[in-house]
């Protein structure tokens, strides 16, 4: 976003990147409609593609040469997706506005800090977003699920007619989805959704947003943007009076250190990954880093909760086929409607539904050692579970797209003693100092995650599904997975009016470096039940053109 | 296009190691996974590839076990006609953590055999190995001593599976008829008066309707879609 909108006001721009690039658009590039049967895995996932073979993501959790450490018996698993877009091109395109109280959260529930700006700030910066990227939804008038500039939602898919069925009987909402799928086109250079649930491998016609395609590609094509590949930013470089010159850079083509020098420097490595290198950007003029004094670099990390549940239909045994891929995600999802005045835990949650008879590929048919006993015969006797032979085959097909489930996805408390900071004695390939994790749960999340498996076994039991698996209990924190597996980081680098507290000003420039600044969520104060994205990019928008109007100004 | 198992390159023939000989950015060669590749996965798929996994003994006794957990019917053809081995051979070397157990289970088919019948597993008739399935195919049933060996089956049928309902016949036994540009319009109303479901009402005029994916969207002020 900062590429196209700061090219746009006429700037050069240099973007370096640590991954490299590709065009969906291009065959020799394309995994989107490729069957199972052009893998030699059949779509399973690897150490660099631990989404599927076909997934866009490269990186994951575990990067050769690119270690991170613990501490305290911290269980932190730190997603880094190394290519030009990033994250943006395996995310689930779950575009949520925050709302207003979600910028307020202290004010409302006393733990934490507040947003320095407010959902008004913001607000012109999302309908510009909505614009021209492109989200469809449906207009309901939540107040703290802001609307937006929606396109026409798809129509349900049949597990999600169950389970809402199941949801109204709970008196739970579940409304359409609002992900970033263009139904109806924006512009003439983007395409739209043919409906291969494919969005996660890259769309050759660009119908989902990814930062690549849509905003970096056509900034490059427009303006004076240069994008240096495989190019592993170490530090950001500071000159005596503790003004930023640029950055230094291993390029992983020659393994050699690199210096560019630019007017300003933005980064958008990840939350953490930012973090690491303001860390690391020690000189005479900035001993402890750039906001290494703030006392909250690196603090406040927090991601999303989240945790799972999954039943399967009698009804849906021996269901009629028809395509039923529809768009790369659910169809529709449950905004949060608790009062957490009355709840134990302070924060909520939304709720993901997925299921319905997805692609075969790596995995189909498998523990039939415990599945076949859903097959019911006309007395109703189930099948014996496991067996081998044409009666298995049979029964495979039969439970065919009869499984579903649902996921929550949760607000955490950020907490000062939730961080990143450089461990001093690892360095990873490139000699780069790496990041030490100090992180742990806490009741608020703990308790926040009892009551999504409550809701689960309320919803699915009320739709007619059968459980599967057991309820989990407090020995699993009710499942509540280890934090970084939701892969929505932030807090690293947050906003505050006071240089004490936080890291950047409420337009994520450096307290301590006025030609800094901070584009992807390291910035938020706090994250909201809402996926980071849209925030993102607004945000971004937002200081992009706070950037243009100081160097206008001279002031930078 | 199946997966063939084949050593298409001249890489490891020539004794090179993968980091002396730097593979173009762009080479596809035969079997690895199609597609945008980082120069590590190309290289790695390429290893994988060249190597052999199975003894030609091992093959056999898993061709036969493949065989009758996904056999040829009226429909559909039997695992080790649709390459269900060469999968699982792939598989071994990609996932190696895997290797030692299924090892251990392929070993122990010949020790049940000899108990059973004082001969190995290759040289059974067909009766025989069925009873040996028998003893490991059903968790609920199988005698504690075999547990092990059930765990294992277990791990041999999920693989089979696997390697057979992500192939072309493997779609079409299972009936999945997506993967293609379409245009998505709801569940087909047959489905839905089936299972009792109507669309609410409140959405009907907002749901998209495939005919207005011509126009550019626009907006009124009030945020409503009005093309």
């Amino acid at each position: 976003m900062a590429s196209k909108i700061l090219s746009e006001a006429g700037l050069s721009v240099a973007v370096v990147e640590a991954g490299e690039d590709f065009d969906p658009a291009k065959d020799e590039d394309r995994t989107q409609l490729r069957p199972p049967w052009e893998s030699p895995r059949r779509g399973a996932s690897t150490r660099i593609r631990p989404f599927g073979d076909f997934d866009a993501a490269i990186g994951g959790w575990d990067i050769e040469g690119e270690p991170y450490t613990h501490k305290n018996g911290t269980k932190f698993d730190w997603f880094r997706s190394r290519m030009v877009g990033g994250r943006t091109n395996h995310w689930g395109r779950i575009s949520l506005r925050f709302g207003p109280d979600d910028f307020k959260r202290a004010s409302i529930d006393g733990l934490g800090d507040d947003w320095p700006i407010g959902y008004d700030d913001l607000k012109p910066y999302y309908d510009k977003v909505d614009k021209l990227i492109g989200i469809f939804g449906s207009k309901e008038g939540i107040r703290n699920e802001p609307d937006g500039l929606f396109l026409p939602p798809p129509k349900p898919r049949l597990h999600e007619l169950f389970m809402k069925k199941g949801a109204d009987k709970a008196n739970i909402p579940m409304i359409p989805s609002r992900l970033s799928i263009l139904t109806k086109p924006i512009n003439k250079d983007r395409g739209v959704c043919f409906f291969c649930a494919q969005c996660n491998r890259g769309c050759q016609v660009y119908a989902d947003f990814s930062a690549g395609t849509c905003l970096l590609h056509p900034a490059m094509k427009k303006g004076k943007v240069d994008l240096f590949t495989s190019s592993m930013v170490r530090k950001v470089n500071l000159d005596e009076k503790g003004k930023a010159t640029g950055v230094s850079f291993i390029s992983k083509a020659d393994m050699k250190e690199y210096k560019l020098n630019s007017r300003v420097v933005v980064l958008g490595a990840s939350a953490c990954e930012s973090a690491r290198i303001l860390m690391n950007s020690k000189s005479k003029s900035h001993p402890n880093g750039i906001g290494g004094d703030s006392n909250a670099l690196g603090r406040y990390l927090h991601d999303s909760t989240g945790s799972d549940r999954m039943a399967i239909l009698p009804d849906l045994v021996d269901r009629k086929r028809y395509n039923e891929d529809g768009v790369g995600g659910l169809h529709m999802y449950t905004p949060w409607w608790g009062d957490n005045k009355k709840l134990n835990f302070a924060r909520g949650y939304h709720i993901e539904y997925w299921g319905g008879m997805s692609q075969p590929a790596y995995g189909t048919g498998g523990s039939m050692n415990s599945m076949r006993q859903y097959i019911k015969d006309e007395f109703g006797q189930p099948s014996q579970n496991g067996g081998y032979g044409a009666g298995l085959k049979k029964d495979i097909r039969s439970l065919y797209g009869s499984t579903l489930g649902m996921s929550g996805r949760g607000e955490s408390v950020p907490r000062h003693d939730n961080y990143c900071e450089i461990d001093p004695t690892v360095v990873d390939k490139f000699g780069i100092p790496v990041l030490r994790f100090n992180y742990n749960w806490t009741d608020q999340e703990i308790l926040q995650a009892k009551h999504m498996h409550e809701t689960f076994e309320e919803i699915l039991t009320g739709s007619g599904a059968t459980l599967l698996g057991t309820k989990p209990g407090p020995e699993t924190n009710y499942g509540l997975l280890d934090p970084g597996k939701i892969i929505h980081e932030v807090g690293t680098t947050r906003m505050g009016n006071d240089p004490k507290t936080s890291v950047v000003n409420s337009n994520c420039q450096a307290h301590d470096c006025a030609n800094v600044f901070v584009v992807d969520a390291g910035p938020f104060v706090s994250q909201a039940d809402k996926n980071p994205t849209w925030t993102i990019l607004a945000l971004s928008w937002r200081t992009s053109e706070y950037i243009v109007d100081q160097l206008n100004k001279k002031n930078i | 296009m199946l997966f063939t198992g084949s050593i298409g390159t001249g890489l490891l023939l020539t004794g090179c190691s993968p980091e002396e000989q730097a593979l173009p950015q762009n080479a596809v060669l035969a079997g690895g996974t199609k597609g945008y590749r980082t120069k590590e996965e190309r290289m790695r798929d390429q290893e994988l590839l060249s190597e052999t996994f199975f003894t030609d003994v091992e093959r056999k006794k898993l061709t036969t076990m493949v065989d009758i957990i996904m056999p040829k019917d009226d429909e559909s053809p039997a695992a080790s006609e649709i390459g269900v081995v060469d999968f699982m051979e792939f598989m071994m070397k990609d996932q190696q953590y895997n290797q030692t157990r299924m090892r251990g289970g392929l070993m122990w088919l010949d020790f049940e055999a000899d108990e059973k019948y004082g001969k190995s597993f290759n040289e059974l008739s067909q009766d025989q190995v069925i009873a040996i399935v028998e003893e490991v195919a059903w968790p609920a049933k199988a005698k504690p001593e075999y547990q092990g060996a059930v765990s294992w089956f277990n791990m041999v049928r999920d693989m089979t599976c696997s390697g057979y309902f992500s192939t072309e016949p493997g779609w079409k036994y299972i009936g999945y008829v997506g993967n293609k540009p379409n245009v998505w319009d709801g569940v087909p109303q047959e489905v839905m008066d089936k299972h009792g479901f109507k669309l609410e009402e409140k959405y009907l005029s907002i749901y998209l309707k495939p005919d207005d994916r011509g126009t550019i969207a626009e907006w009124d002020d009030a945020g409503n879609l009005i093309a």
